[in-house]
């Protein structure tokens, strides 16, 4: 009954999001502020509507309803309770659910905050979004229906795919999503301000949160994504430039340049056109990799012509999105009236640098993603494009951007002085170049990418606390009131300050991992094997029959330095149900870095194969995207109503920084 | 019947959601400008920043300018005003609500004519989940696969239990699981008391799952099955070909002719027999072309593979999998000779890979290709 109920919810959202579309956008047109009413209210409506509809398929998850072929398909009865319900977006349908009900959310934030958005702002960017709302609901009622059921019922459940059955799997989709879906709202915003045909930076100051909490989560969901690849695939490695990873990295990076422009625009007035086609692309490449995930394109692109129903429909909805909003954006940009001026070396002059790095790179990526799916459609060729491509262009693009990112920050808005800034900047360069000389000392003969990318993060860091300093300390300044003036400065400086400092924390971590080490080799009980200064010892290997699935555990004593460490487990489980065998890896933290063990094969006398690895600062790789993310939130909380101060032209006194 | 009550109750509240705003009665200048209240709080921040001492007097100033300016235009563009009253808008109110209380229920009955199964509850879920599996095996319905999960669920929790893995292992085999089928007859074996036929099966599974080679745990098996049963014809078949395998063909042409003379002349393993020893009479060519009667592939096209295997290999190199693989052929072939120099050529092409030598010389020692050492 209540899954039923479920499903007509939906289908009701349907009918209730097409009028949310039809009506506020007419009465935008007609100025008639009843029409534009509609909005808000059908906004509410729809996410009712989701909600229920999605607790209704979770409820037949958690009761284990076999009757319902996603249940049966993705779930079983002995399945713990938290699996259970992360199962819910584990599987396709699911979660494109929660996707829908994702965007539902943000729709009811935008109807809910009636008073800070102009009306028929919020109707166009209401109705925008129940276009988007519409064509996901008519793909999951049509083609991927979470709904479907099973007469008579099923005895028992597949179960869910055992790599997915992790605690990294409840949050890793929910966060990605909630990233994807948050740039929908900016493209919804950069349309209706299109079709109204007006934009200024109040349009800057409301979209602005929008970009900068999906920007927060998708770094989030990136991260988490990336870590649960590291502990869970067993290979030790953290990204592999794998087109379902670069599915998510393309928007970031776009939405990162859209961040940085939203200031411009928002300070400065400046920058508008460009800005709202960054929005348009942002939420086109998040459409993408929702393309290139669901579709099934990538396994191979037979497999999708095979079973072509889902993966035109997805293509559909890319070419009526990505299409619409690129002919609408040519049809009126032109119309737009453009803002601000500004010097070449100036604030706003080094954040259009960075918008250019960052889209470069992000086309970069895009190229090695797609090239291989239009070479096997077109020639029927299939080559794989690795890391070696993207370390070749990915990295050239982004070391000059990192390079770049302190002198831009502390650059002055309107004109700035070059030179002037780059004093600023002395103690942080001599420190940083300090440093990688030291490291190059210390480990003479290791490898040179190692203290020169550390080098890097240290000048990040460094030129992120610089900027705070420098605003707020000048010689001379008693302590007490440097503290106060620091305290003082806008939470969106310090967000900014922290953020880029995260940015440096995980080029540190990136940079160490040349110097992790690797062994392989087979282990009886009682034999010992060593990676760099770390050795382990097999202590023994203890079956165990858990309620849905075997498994091999093998224990570990970790040594450092001759002294014991701790013990770590590896366990080599098959899933019963679906007959799949995962690698759980054994991993043993020790400061920032990491001892990680992988068991492999047994072997025929008896030993079992074991990977080994030492990765050094590698935990600095996550902490610095959280504390990225974390910049982002608190640059969130600020209330956002500054102006960027233009400088005095030529006699810029040292003291005088610019204000956010 | 009570869902159709409970569907109509959700279609009636969301249509008023939508009517509801429709049906209310407008005030006028209910917001306030938002464009240029932003700019006056802007303004007031300025001052606010300026007094804690963030900002300088002069850039205060220049960024008040700004504001100021902004704000100007931002008051200059503002004009319209809202059209709420009057005949037109009456119309399009009407014209809107009547679109809602169409589009809205229809739309969703139709989608869910369509897509939904609204005859299906007839049973709470959970009582449904539980009530299924008696209901449908009494209706004789019960699918393979649904079985198969449940044995595996039972076995989880007893994996003591070895009639459910010997019920479950030939079902696997059955299913091309053929190393499911050896974990399955490997606990039956073990947790079963022993068994001449049961001995013989898993020997069986264990050639099954070496292609066709013999090894040693096989050996042994069939070895336990003859100790409790001399006669077993499986385990007398595959020892003879463990026999070819080693290299011994007279003692392999002398079980193989013993276990003919000893079976009834219609007994199923006939012909096999036949078959085997015709490939023992003479090169491959000569045996019986095609696949044999009980749906193996015979002797012949096997040569043929390997053939074509030895020739790729030899002229463009490959895998130490792929020599193995050779190697093996080879041997089950009963070819020591060629498997051997299988072996020497695969050590000259991966001389300078440490792992695939490794591979190829575990491969060797399997084979008990002695001569083949280096």
């Amino acid at each position: 009954m209540l899954v039923e109920a479920g499903h007509f919810a939906l289908a009701l959202a349907l009918g209730l999001s097409l009028i949310q579309f039809v009506v506020p956008l007419w009465g935008a047109r007609a100025n008639d502020p009843v029409l534009m009413a509609v909005a808000p209210a059908g906004a509410l409506a729809v996410l009712a509507c989701i909600a229920f509809s999605f607790l209704a398929l979770t409820l037949a998850y958690v009761s284990s309803d076999f009757s319902v072929l996603n249940v049966v398909q993705n779930s079983h009865s002995a399945k713990p309770l938290i699996y259970k319900i992360s199962g819910v977006w584990g599987n396709h349908e699911g979660s494109m659910l929660l996707w829908v009900l994702i965007l539902a959310l943000f729709g009811a934030v935008v109807a809910v905050a009636r008073n800070t958005i102009p009306m028929r702002l919020q109707a166009n960017t209401l109705a925008v979004q129940a276009l988007i709302t519409i064509a996901f609901l008519l793909f999951i009622l049509t083609t991927s229906n979470p709904f479907t059921r099973v007469i008579p019922a099923a005895p028992e459940g597949q179960d869910l795919n055992p790599l997915l059955q992790d605690p990294g799997l409840a949050i890793h989709p929910p966060l990605l999503y909630i990233g994807y879906v948050g740039f929908s709202i900016s493209f919804a915003f950069a349309c209706a301000a299109l079709i109204d045909g007006r934009i200024d930076a109040v349009w800057a100051r409301i979209v602005r949160p929008w970009t900068l909490g999906a920007w927060a989560f998708l770094t989030l969901g990136i991260a988490m994504g990336s870590y649960w690849a590291y502990y869970e695939l067993g290979w030790g490695g953290w990204w592999f430039w794998d087109p379902v990873e670069n599915a998510s990295l393309m928007p970031w990076l776009a939405g990162t340049a859209l961040l940085h422009s939203t200031v411009v625009m928002e300070k400065r007035d400046a920058l508008k056109v460009w800005t709202i086609l960054l929005a348009i692309l942002t939420f086109s490449l998040s459409l993408l990799g929702t393309f290139l995930v669901r579709s099934g394109v990538l396994t191979s692109v037979h497999s999708f012509a095979v079973d072509p129903e889902r993966g035109t429909f997805i293509l559909g909805i890319l070419i009526l999105f990505i299409g619409g909003s690129l002919a609408l954006f040519a049809w009126r940009a032109p119309m737009l009236r453009q803002g601000g001026l500004f010097a070449p070396v100036s604030r706003e002059g080094a954040l259009v640098l960075n918008n250019l790095f960052l889209a470069t790179a992000c086309a970069t990526v895009f190229i090695g993603t797609l090239y291989p799916l239009a070479l096997e459609v077109l020639a029927a060729e299939k080559i794989s494009v690795g890391a070696p491509f993207f370390n070749f262009t990915f990295l050239p693009l982004i070391v000059p951007l990192l390079l770049l990112l302190p002198l831009g920050q502390t650059l002055a808005w309107k004109r700035g002085n070059f030179l002037g800034t780059a004093q600023r900047l002395y103690a942080v360069f001599g420190v940083s170049l300090l440093a990688t000389v030291a490291l190059l000392a210390l480990r003479h003969g290791g490898p040179v990418a190692a203290p020169l990318g550390i080098g890097l993060g240290v000048y990040l860091v460094l030129g992120s606390l610089n900027e705070i300093l420098t605003r707020s300390w000048s010689r001379g300044t008693p302590l007490s009131v440097a503290w106060r003036k620091a305290r003082g400065l806008p939470r969106s400086a310090w967000g900014t300050a922290i953020a880029h400092a995260g940015v440096g924390l995980t080029v540190i971590g990136i940079a160490a991992t040349a110097w992790g080490v690797e062994t392989i080799g087979s282990l009886r009980v009682g034999e010992r094997l060593g990676a760099g200064e770390y050795e382990v010892r097999l202590e023994r290997v203890i079956p165990r029959v858990e309620a849905n699935y075997r498994e091999d555990a093998a224990i570990l004593t970790v040594f450092g330095a001759g002294r014991e460490l701790g013990t770590i487990e590896t366990m080599k489980r098959l899933y019963v149900t679906r007959g799949m065998p995962t690698t759980e890896a054994g991993i043993l933290t020790t400061g920032l870095g990491q001892i990680y063990a992988s068991i492999g094969e047994v072997q025929a006398d008896g030993s079992i194969g074991m990977r080994l690895y030492h990765k050094p600062l590698v935990l600095l790789i996550w902490i610095g995207a959280l504390v990225m993310a974390a910049g982002g939130a608190l640059s969130l909380t600020d209330r956002r109503l500054r102006i960027g101060a233009p400088a005095r032209a030529r006699t810029a006194p040292p003291a005088a920084v610019p204000a956010e | 019947m009570v869902i159709w009550i409970i569907l109509l109750a959700m279609t009636a509240a969301a249509v008023m959601a939508v009517l509801w705003p429709l049906s209310r009665h407008y005030a006028v200048a209910r917001q306030a400008d938002p464009d240029t209240q932003f700019y006056r709080e802007q303004i007031a921040e300025i001052e606010r920043d300026q007094a804690r001492g963030v900002l300088m007097p002069s850039e205060a100033e220049a960024a008040k300018a700004e504001a100021g300016r902004r704000l100007l235009r931002a008051t200059g563009l503002r004009g319209e005003a809202f059209a709420a009253v009057g005949e037109p808008a009456l119309r399009r109110r009407r014209a809107a609500s009547t679109l809602a209380l169409s589009i809205i229920p229809i739309l969703a009955l139709a989608t869910y004519e369509i897509y939904g199964s609204p005859q299906a509850p007839v049973q709470a879920p959970v009582q449904a989940a539980a009530a299924a599996p008696a209901a449908a095996q009494a209706a004789g319905t019960v699918d393979l696969m649904q079985a198969v999960a449940q044995i595996e669920a039972h076995l989880a929790k007893n994996p003591q239990d070895g009639r459910g893995w010997e019920v479950i292992a030939p079902v696997y085999l059955r299913m091309g699981r053929v190393d499911d089928a050896v974990k399955a007859y490997e606990a039956a074996v073990r947790s079963l008391p022993p068994d001449s036929d049961r001995f013989a099966s898993y020997g069986e599974v264990l050639v099954m799952a070496r292609d066709g080679l013999v090894s040693a745990d096989a050996q042994a098996a069939f070895e336990q099955a003859l100790t409790l049963d001399p006669g077993s014809p499986k385990a007398r078949f595959y020892l003879a070909r463990a026999a070819v395998q080693d290299g011994q063909i007279a003692k392999a042409r002398a079980a193989y002719a013993q276990l003919l003379a000893s079976s009834p002349a219609d007994a199923p393993w006939v012909e096999a027999v036949r078959q085997e020893m015709a490939a023992l009479d003479g090169p491959a060519g000569q045996a019986p072309a095609g696949e044999s009667p009980d749906g193996r592939i015979g002797p012949e096209a096997i040569a043929g593979m390997v053939a074509g295997l030895a020739g790729r290999l030899e002229a463009q190199g490959g895998t130490a999998e792929e020599w193995a693989r050779l190697m093996r052929s080879y041997a089950v072939l009963g070819q020591r000779d060629k498997a051997v120099a299988a072996a020497r050529r695969a050590r000259e092409a991966l001389a300078q890979d440490n792992a695939a030598l490794k591979t190829i010389d575990t491969m060797a020692r399997e084979l008990k290709l002695t001569d083949a050492q280096p």
